[in-house]
């Protein structure tokens, strides 16, 4: 049996980071709304729909962590350097409000509001943060010898700022769809006018980077079909179900606001997500440290590859499925005055 | 010397947030066990009593949780930030063992931990109490992994090495099952189950010093007073075999641990004193001349390799491992009286009726902890200078990144984790203090299933 265990795992990557992306990118959203909410009590209601996920949803991001660590070790060795100051960045805003769960339920009068504004900052800078990153790795990264060769700031550019940006409206909008479904009452009706919002400014950062993108990179252009020369539909038109898929999660979320529909608008920013990422994806393939790192060059030996993907063949299965599991047993609407006695 | 202050600063930042995560790892694996016991003693006799213990410390361990959480985290991508030349060398041989536990372990605990907390009315008793046991199960789970990864650090097996100074896995069973694991992992296990129990009988006790017949506290002290009598010996054998297994993989270590600074048969056995590397002598020692070979297992004339015997540049911080290694053993005795004192007092009736026996639980609650890092101290540092013993040097394995950002970086953690930790500490303290009540109830958020009677008549107050 001959198995492209290479491809296999840049496949798995791909998937626990989309993975991580669309679970903790609703609950980031959530904690970027807070400063919206009308009450203590909605943001109780806010935290409370997502209290009993977000740790399953982070440990995607320890599997893409630990996934490219173990799997293709020279792209973590390149990654890490290059980006040291958003990943730090990362990950202390993420321990801010990984413990403002527990902590704003525990904390009294001046220790719940601080726990309250730790959440919602800590929830805004960890995603600055990952759009610095995505940012710094759609740029490019400066590689000699296998190993990061660029400056301590190389991440931080206009466009790095944008794509942040832009991954902040994003969150925005997986989260206030997420507590449409979710809630009831005053908070549902909030939670729909941030939706307008937030699938504006998606519509439009998404646009912008995009734009940015083709001009600023000309090796992703040419992917796009755009080359020096001019436009080249023969390549542009497989990539074309991609925006396509886009425009229709667009769609689905304007029609599910429109027609008041609960489910709807969350599946439809699902929807832009997903073609958001298999856009990038698609951008660099086969690079997995855009545009020097194929992602062959950088696979561990077939032996250890083996040896997880027996592990995970077992395992991921298992996973999804309590992990699906969890999401229906506390399916349902939380109440806007969870925590009123 | 731009690259050995960034060396020196990782290695700082590494030892602070692995000192900082290190404790709630050994405390949460030994209160999920002991949750899993509360929650089947619940289940099996229907005594309020255990319900309310459960419920009372599973709100500690969601404290604990979150922390022990955000602060692995943040030790899964110190190695590529960190020490980049060590994650391309190792991750050949190792990173499949570090993808195993997320596989295996983080995804349990996350996912069943939700359960565990805000499933109470939503699951059946059963299911609670499945995923109750499968928290329990997935927190053994990870501390497997993480040792067998560190085990092979300490002493690695089943591996070669390629010209470009790569390593590579001969043998997978010789890698996550070597030698020195098994014993390192029960250690590791024991000790967690001895902090929890000093943590619980302690916070158990001060409750008891202000009212002694508080029926929750008296059985949670019971139960300790249980756990640390038996633990606490049997830690001492298993950390005895340790030891040996140490002598016989690291000498250098165990030289270093006992400050042998000479090789030579009949060594003595150093009680205290104060090890000065630069001098080669321990200045101040008390020592027992004539039992320090019966003390490592070998004869009176057997020759045992002292600091001499290797170079200089290779040895560790003897002053750090020869201390943290007796505040551990110490400790590890201390505990050990403990248990007897309290075997005594349950035999004789009651220890909540012994107020200087409640004053000693209460004094000796937190010490696991400092038990836990002081052994972490000797093994991790008493490996020193190397990152992978006999294979890659510390120096060699630090990232191609300036001081400038690590120390930034360092001072940003010290700040965050001053913050949140003692946050932490003051709340579970708090909850200590005030003890289970007797209708204690299940942590938020609400576990009233939506559309319910009693969730309508929420909204209406």
């Amino acid at each position: 049996m001959n198995l492209d265990l290479p491809l296999i795992w840049a496949g798995l990557i791909a998937i626990s980071v989309l993975l991580y992306v669309l679970l903790d990118g609703f609950d980031l959203g959530v904690g970027i709304l807070f400063p919206f909410a009308r009450s203590p009590k909605e943001r109780d209601a806010m935290m409370n729909s997502i209290a009993p996920y977000w740790d399953g949803n982070e440990t995607w991001l320890v599997l893409g962590g630990g996934g490219l660590f173990a799997a293709f070790p020279m792209a973590y060795a390149i990654i890490g350097p290059a980006l040291y100051a958003p990943i730090m960045l990362m990950l202390l805003a993420l321990i801010l409000r990984g413990v403002a769960f527990e902590f704003r339920s525990h904390g009294r009068k001046r220790g719940k509001r601080f726990w309250t504004a730790a959440f919602a900052g800590g929830s805004l800078a960890a995603t600055l943060a990952q759009g610095l990153v995505l940012g710094g790795f759609i740029q490019g990264i400066a590689v000699r010898n296998g190993a990061f060769a660029g400056g301590a700031f190389d991440w931080l550019t206009p466009y790095s700022l944008l794509v942040a940006v832009g991954l902040v409206a994003g969150y925005a909008l997986l989260g206030a769809t997420w507590v449409i479904w979710r809630s009831e009452h005053q908070l549902h009706d909030d939670a729909r006018r941030w939706s307008v919002f937030a699938g504006l400014a998606t519509a439009a950062l998404l646009a912008a980077v995009s734009l940015a993108t083709l001009v600023v990179h000309p090796r992703v252009a040419k992917v796009w079909g755009f080359t020096g020369e001019g436009f080249d539909s023969g390549v542009f038109l497989p990539h074309l179900p991609i925006p396509l898929l886009g425009l229709a999660g667009f769609a689905l979320l304007a029609w599910g606001l429109w027609k008041r529909s609960h489910h709807a608008p969350f599946l439809g920013s699902l929807a832009v997500f997903f073609s958001g990422y298999i856009g990038l994806a698609a951008s660099f393939f086969p690079n997995i440290v855009p545009y020097d790192v194929p992602f062959r060059t950088a696979a561990n030996e077939t032996g250890a590859l083996g040896f997880m993907l027996v592990g995970v063949a077992i395992l991921l299965p298992v996973i999804l499925g309590y992990t699906a599991w969890v999401y229906w047993i506390f399916r349902g609407k939380v109440a806007a005055d969870a925590g009123y006695h | 010397m731009g690259d050995l202050d960034a060396l020196v600063l990782a290695r700082l930042q590494f030892a602070f947030t692995i000192a900082f995560h290190i404790i709630f790892p050994s405390f949460s694996i030994g209160l999920a066990s002991l949750l899993a016991v509360l929650e089947g003693l619940w289940l099996t006799t229907r005594r309020e009593v255990f319900r309310n213990l459960y419920l009372f410390w599973v709100k500690i361990f969601a404290l604990s949780f979150g922390m022990g959480v955000v602060s692995g985290v943040v030790m899964s991508y110190q190695l590529g930030t960190n020490w980049s030349v060590f994650s391309t060398a190792a991750a050949p041989v190792i990173g499949p063992l570090f993808a195993f536990e997320v596989l295996t372990a983080f995804f349990l605990e996350a996912s069943f931990l939700g359960i565990m907390l805000f499933g109470w009315k939503k699951v059946g008793p059963g299911l609670h109490f499945t995923a109750t046991v499968l928290v329990a199960i997935g927190t053994l789970i990870s501390a497997f992994w993480i040792l067998s990864a560190n085990s092979w650090m300490q002493a690695p097996t089943g591996f070669a090495i390629l010209p470009d100074g790569k390593l590579i896995a001969t043998d997978w069973w010789a890698v996550v099952f070597n030698p020195t694991f098994p014993t390192r992992l029960a250690h590791m296990a024991l000790a967690a189950f001895l902090t929890t129990a000093l943590a619980v009988g302690g916070a158990s006790a001060f409750v008891l010093l202000r009212d002694p017949d508080q029926p929750e506290s008296r059985m949670a002290l019971r139960m300790a007073i249980g756990m640390f009598a038996i633990v606490a010996p049997l830690q001492l054998v298993i950390g005895h075999t340790s030891g040996e297994l140490a002598r016989h993989h690291q000498p250098l270590k165990v030289a270093a641990i006992e400050a042998y600074w000479k090789t030579g048969p009949d060594q003595p056995q150093s009680l205290i004193g104060w090890p000065d590397r630069k001098a080669g002598k321990t200045h101040g020692e008390i020592a027992i001349p004539g039992i320090g070979n019966a003390i490592q297992g070998v004869s009176r004339d057997t020759v045992i390799q002292g600091l001499d015997a290797w170079p200089r540049e290779d040895w560790p911080v003897v002053g750090l491992i020869y201390w943290s290694f007796r505040v551990m053993v110490g400790l590890g005795l201390a505990m050990i009286g403990l248990g007897a004192w309290g075997v005594w007092h349950v035999y004789r009736g009651g220890p909540e009726a012994s107020p200087w026996f409640l004053r000693a639980s209460v004094l000796m609650g937190p010490m696991g902890f400092v038990a836990v890092i002081a052994g972490w101290i000797v093994a991790e540092a008493g490996r020193q200078p190397w990152v992978i013993y006999g294979v890659l040097r510390t120096r060699d394995a630090v990232s191609p990144v300036g001081a400038g950002q690590v120390s930034v970086s360092l001072l940003a953690f010290m700040v965050i984790y001053a913050i949140v930790f003692s946050a932490g500490a003051i709340y579970i303290l708090r909850l200590m203090a005030r003890g289970p009540a007797p209708h204690e109830e299940a942590p938020t958020p609400e576990d009233r299933a939506p559309g319910s009677p009693l969730a309508v008549a929420g909204e209406d107050q």
